[in-house]
């Protein structure tokens, strides 16, 4: 029986009503009075020495307040880059400034030269019209490999070359991989692309700052995953202020997918603006800003090679990946090619002997960063790509050389740093095969031949690492920041709860599921358990949300805390009860002394806490309890997923017609809440697959700069989705069990799309062994006319 | 957006005039226009919308069987009121956009833009309509000049469209995945006395007729009459979407369809 409510229950998301009737405070939502607009003249050219800014003309326009340029920030920081990655040789990666307007050179298109504060945004950018630039254009660094020789065009002059870093992780003995290589009965290799996207979360990004003269406190308002993040990076680096002056609020954000998490230029700019102007400062970036100033995703370029002996066994793997990083170190780019990419290359398999290795490069595009499963699905790509290669080569079925490779003992020490703590692999492709209805497949192919298309089946199997992170462990790592949450449970005194929470929701229905938690623990109703999030006057220290953490790391904080306050609230019980502590227990909101009758609610215990009149002298006042979190390890979400499509074999369309998800989250709070982030996920999973694709020409313009070119998933893209959970290996190490479902559907997916792909391909008799995402119409055309 | 002035004249006179101003530039339904001088790609001095004017407004049959849809009617009237009278026309009506594009967007604002990609100009071409402007009657043959460029003077105003009804007709339209503009459309109205094939989407020179194709069609009305058919890639578009290649392979296949759909 499905619960109706508490864990387990599919709890309508609570949110949902004002978000869909309008009734949302987003970012762009608030106004301060007399706030001015900026407008940001950004560079229309990908590379050039900036040899003169005139501003004057600009400076005496209609409705000016302000007109700045690199120059004014040369006594403040720039932005930081929050993970120092240490290269193969024990050198530090190279760690170009990132000021927040451009100083010197520009670096991308979109990188922000000057900033104009008006009293409106048109006057903003009639006078941004009237800033004369003199730009000497210099050959944009693009292709990665290029980059990457001796001699080539430097993106920062200061540096040694366009290498961010030469990384490895895995077996450092050359020779002993090459001798696995060497002895190896069947070696695949494959080169591929991990196409560049752009996140496009729905709500742009926006940011309000105020400064007030008279207590000397900034606000500033953010799109943001994380505020107290924000604060920090921008206090502590950039602008030098002291942290208890500035108050970063992140109310309703409309979207994040990664790119929200980052601290961005023009956050710093307003709140240094709003001193400097004496007036508040808005700015909204507008949709083709957004392509050019939002970090990126992926872009990876990559070789990979898996051994293989006699009995189709893994023996060894080797990637050589070049990673593109854009102009500029964006917060947390350095790590996404590295620990979260390198880490998860044996994914489900026992390979013994993993080499991983990651050229990061800078190049001028816009920065790249994390998104949705950052460098998760980067590793998952390659790895299912070439395993699903080598099983066609080999002429075995995938799923049987997949199993035959499984981990299956656990905990398992990968060759690449991880200790996946649990799993069933195994338990969860069975799941697959039933749900997906696998013995069914070859009838659906003869019915879509009789149709004239080709229908292919895909199948993949993805691990990630999530509930980043032990801190100790990612500090070892180079993270220069604890990855811990924490939550404060306020228990007011008629018994109702706020829960403040340093996760931040922006569409993962946190203000549903963590009441879910807090309610069944004491047997209250969800109704009585709210959460507050998004404001850093309000939340303790919390590092907010993104790699799939929130309910493992911020949701274990609340468990603990939450633990503490029913701690308290029994000695006041015990006291109201006249009983021993020990034998008070506490079930549907009501306490009471174990083998008796007696019992007290928990309303009433409350409201003792706050009128402590009959009340133990030794025991506080008051029903507040505060936890910090840090986890013991990440958490590992896996799944295998099957997708089946059609091509048209005379136009190269593809059509995806099932998809099927067979996940592990080990426990799941709210089902309904899950089948919605997987569904998430494999919509954007399939919209890299078949559709996204940021590109850019030889002169470093961003061709697919607006929804006209930048194929966004519609909802006629894709099926009706077949998503099966009930394959739980709880995780070992956080009190509910969970691990995390974010990220898994956009990691889980595009592998799959392509597998099947390439599968209804080569049924229909053509030899096609890869086709690099977007996997559009012309691609597939033209590899079937090659 | 720059600052403009705006106007809503009631009669196509009115609308002449105010056009007579420097740099006023006429407003059919926005949805070309609009983005552009948000853009500030484009600094009118005044728009002149002909959304008021009744007269520009509608689709009706003429007398000798012909349909004309007004200058100003939105591809959502012509996708339901010339469902009875001209299908494969509201239909490729239909497909233009979404509802809110339908709904604003109309037929003069369509092909006096003549983007390459987009549906309307193969209509009109394939049908071999003739444009009625507030001075003259332009056969669809002499109106589309290129990408973007039509023998529209400045200030002249559509204001209708007259559509001889062919015997059977089919738009086919292949979708450029991001947009969803026309990669390639074709067009193909069959008359008593002939074939003819518009293509949009696929070349350089904006839409085009398949002249091989109305020739072998006009003999034989069969897919397989198009089979030895090759349109030159030379003069394709090739972007991001597609290859020339691809394009005029895929005229090809749309053509074939569009057969297909009329037999
Ligand atoms: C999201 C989106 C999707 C779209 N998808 C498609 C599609 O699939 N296929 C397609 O064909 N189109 C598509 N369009 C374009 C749409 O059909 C537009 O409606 C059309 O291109 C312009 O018509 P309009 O009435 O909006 O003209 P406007 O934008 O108002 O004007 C366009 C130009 O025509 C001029 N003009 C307007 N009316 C007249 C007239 N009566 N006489 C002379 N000049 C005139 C204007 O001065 C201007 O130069 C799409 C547009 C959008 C925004």
């Amino acid at each position: 029986m499905p619960k109706d409510s508490g864990i387990g229950a599919s709890s309508k998301r609570r949110e949902d009503v004002r978000f869909l009737t309008g009734a949302g405070n987003y970012t762009d939502d608030i106004n301060v009075h007399g706030q001015a607009y900026v407008h940001f003249l950004r560079s229309d050219i990908a590379h050039g020495r900036i040899k003169s800014i005139d501003t004057s003309a600009a400076e005496t326009m209609p409705g000016v307040v302000k007109v700045f340029t690199g120059k004014d920030f040369e006594g403040v920081g720039g932005m930081p880059c929050g993970w120092e990655v240490t290269d193969k040789h024990g050198a530090p990666m190279q760690e170009p400034p990132h000021p927040i307007l451009a100083q010197g050179k520009v670096r991308h298109v979109g990188d922000p030269i000057a900033a104009v504060v008006a009293d409106s945004l048109e006057q903003a950018r009639d006078a941004a019209e009237a800033i004369e630039l003199d730009i000497e254009e210099l050959p944009a660094v693009l292709d990665m490999k290029a980059a990457a020789q001796e001699g080539a065009t430097l993106v920062h002059d200061d540096l040694k070359n366009n290498i961010c870093y030469d990384w490895q992780l895995g077996e450092a003995d050359d020779a002993k991989v090459n001798e696995v290589f060497a002895n190896a009965a069947h070696v695949t290799t494959l080169d591929l692309v991990n196409n560049r996207l752009v996140a496009n979360p729905m709500e742009p990004r926006v940011a309000v700052a105020e400064y007030n003269r008279g207590t000397e406190d900034y606000t500033l308002y953010t799109t943001s995953q994380n505020p107290h993040v924000i604060r920090l990076l921008m206090c502590a680096f950039v602008l030098g202020l002291p942290e208890h002056k500035v108050r970063v609020v992140a109310p309703d954000v409309g979207g994040g997918f990664g790119t929200k998490i980052f601290h961005y230029a023009e956050e710093a700019f307003c709140t240094f603006a709003a001193k400097a102007c004496g007036r508040p400062v808005k700015w909204t970036a507008s949709r083709s800003e957004a392509f050019m100033s939002d970090a990126q995703g992926r872009d990876h370029v990559s070789t990979i090679e898996l051994a293989l002996d006699a009995d189709n066994n893994f023996i060894g793997l080797r990637t050589n990946t070049y990673a593109n990083l854009g102009a500029y170190l964006s917060t947390f780019s350095s790590s996404v090619p590295t620990w979260l990419h390198g880490t998860l290359m044996a994914g489900n398999y026992k390979t013994p002997v993993i080499q991983v290795n990651v050229k990061a490069m800078f190049t001028n595009t816009v920065p790249v960063d994390a998104y949705r499963g950052a460098g998760r699905p980067e590793a998952t790509f390659q790895l299912e790509r070439v395993v699903d290669k080598a099983a066609r080569e080999l002429g075995v079925d995938p799923i049987a050389l997949r199993r035959q490779n499984f981990i299956t003992q656990f905990p398992y020490d990968t060759p690449v740093a991880l200790t996946y703590d649990t799993g069933d692999y195994n338990g969860t492709m069975d799941k697959l095969e039933v749900a997906a209805d696998l013995a069914g497949f070859a009838a659906r192919r003869t019915e879509s031949e009789a149709k004239g298309k080709l229908r292919g089946l895909g199948i993949n199997c993805y691990i990630e690492a999530c509930g980043i992170a032990p801190s100790n462990i990612v500090g070892m790592l180079g993270a220069r920041a604890g990855l811990y949450d924490a939550a404060t449970v306020r228990v007011n005194a008629t018994g109702s709860i706020s829960v403040m929470v340093g996760a931040h929701s922006h569409g993962q229905g946190h203000e549903t599921a963590f009441p879910q938690v807090v309610a069944d623990m004491i047997g209250i109703d969800e109704s009585m358990v709210e959460i507050v999030h998004g404001d850093t006057s309000k939340i303790p220290f919390g590092m907010g949300t993104y790699g799939s953490r929130s309910l493992a790391v911020c949701g274990s904080a609340m468990v603990k805390a939450t633990e503490k306050v029913i701690e308290k609230a029994k000695k006041i019980a015990a006291h109201l009860l006249e009983a021993s502590e020990a034998d008070i227990e506490l079930k549907d909101g009501q306490f009471s002394v174990a083998g008796t009758d007696k019992s007290v609610a928990w309303g009433d215990v409350t409201l003792t806490a706050y009128v402590p009149h009959n009340y133990p002298l030794e025991v506080e006042p008051g029903l507040e309890e505060t936890a910090f979190y840090d986890p013991a390890n990440f958490t590992f979400p896996a799944g295998a997923y099957a997708c089946e499509v059609e091509v048209d074999p005379e136009t190269g369309q593809v059509t995806i017609e099932k998809f099927t998800a067979a996940d592990d989250f080990g426990n799941i709070i709210n089902p309904m809440i899950v089948d919605g982030q997987v569904h998430g996920g494999i919509g954007q999973g399939i919209g890299q697959a078949l559709l996204e694709n940021c590109a850019y020409d030889e002169n470093g313009q961003l061709l697919s700069a607006s929804f006209m070119d930048y194929a966004m998933p519609r909802a006629d893209d894709v099926p009706f989705y077949e998503v099966d959970h009930s394959s739980q290996t709880p995780c070992t190490h956080n009190p509910l069990g969970v691990k995390g479902c974010g990220e898994a559907g956009a990691i889980g997916s595009p592998p799959a799309v392509v597998n099947a792909v390439l599968d209804a391909l080569n049924s229909g008799g053509k030899s096609v062994d890869h086709i690099d995402m977007p996997v559009s119409p012309s691609r597939v055309w033209a590899a079937m006319n090659s | 957006m720059y600052s403009f002035e705006f106007e809503k004249p009631s009669t196509i006179a009115d609308a002449v005039a105010a056009l007579g101003a420097e740099d006023a530039q006429a407003l059919g339904g926005g949805q070309t226009l609009i983005p552009t001088l948000k853009q500030r790609l484009a600094a009118p001095s005044a728009l002149i919308s002909l959304s008021g004017i009744a007269e520009m407004k509608g689709v009706c049959v003429n007398d000798d069987g012909s349909v004309s849809v007004g200058g100003a009617t939105t591809h959502a009237t012509v996708a339901s009121e010339a469902a009875g009278s001209y299908p494969a026309l509201a239909a490729l009506a239909g497909q233009i956009g979404d509802p809110a594009v339908r709904n604003r967007g109309t037929i003069g604002g369509s092909i006096a833009n003549n983007d390459p990609a987009a549906c309307y100009p193969a209509g009109v071409l394939g049908s071999g309509a003739t444009i009625i402007t507030n001075t003259r009657e332009i056969a669809a043959d002499d109106f589309f000049e290129g990408m973007f460029s039509t023998a529209l003077d400045e200030g002249e105003i559509i204001t209708s469209v007259r559509f001889p009804v062919p015997q059977a007709a089919s738009y086919q339209k292949f979708l450029q995945p991001a947009s969803r503009f026309a990669l390639v459309g074709v067009y193909l109205a069959r008359f008593a006395d002939g074939v003819r094939v518009a293509v949009t989407g696929a070349s350089e020179d904006g839409v085009f007729r398949w002249t091989e194709a109305e020739q072998a069609l006009t003999k034989e009305f069969r897919p397989d009459a198009l089979m030895d058919l090759r349109i030159n890639p030379a003069n394709m578009i090739g972007d991001l979407h597609g290859s020339k290649d691809y394009r005029a392979h895929l005229v090809g296949v749309m053509t074939k369809r569009a057969v297909q759909a009329c037999v």
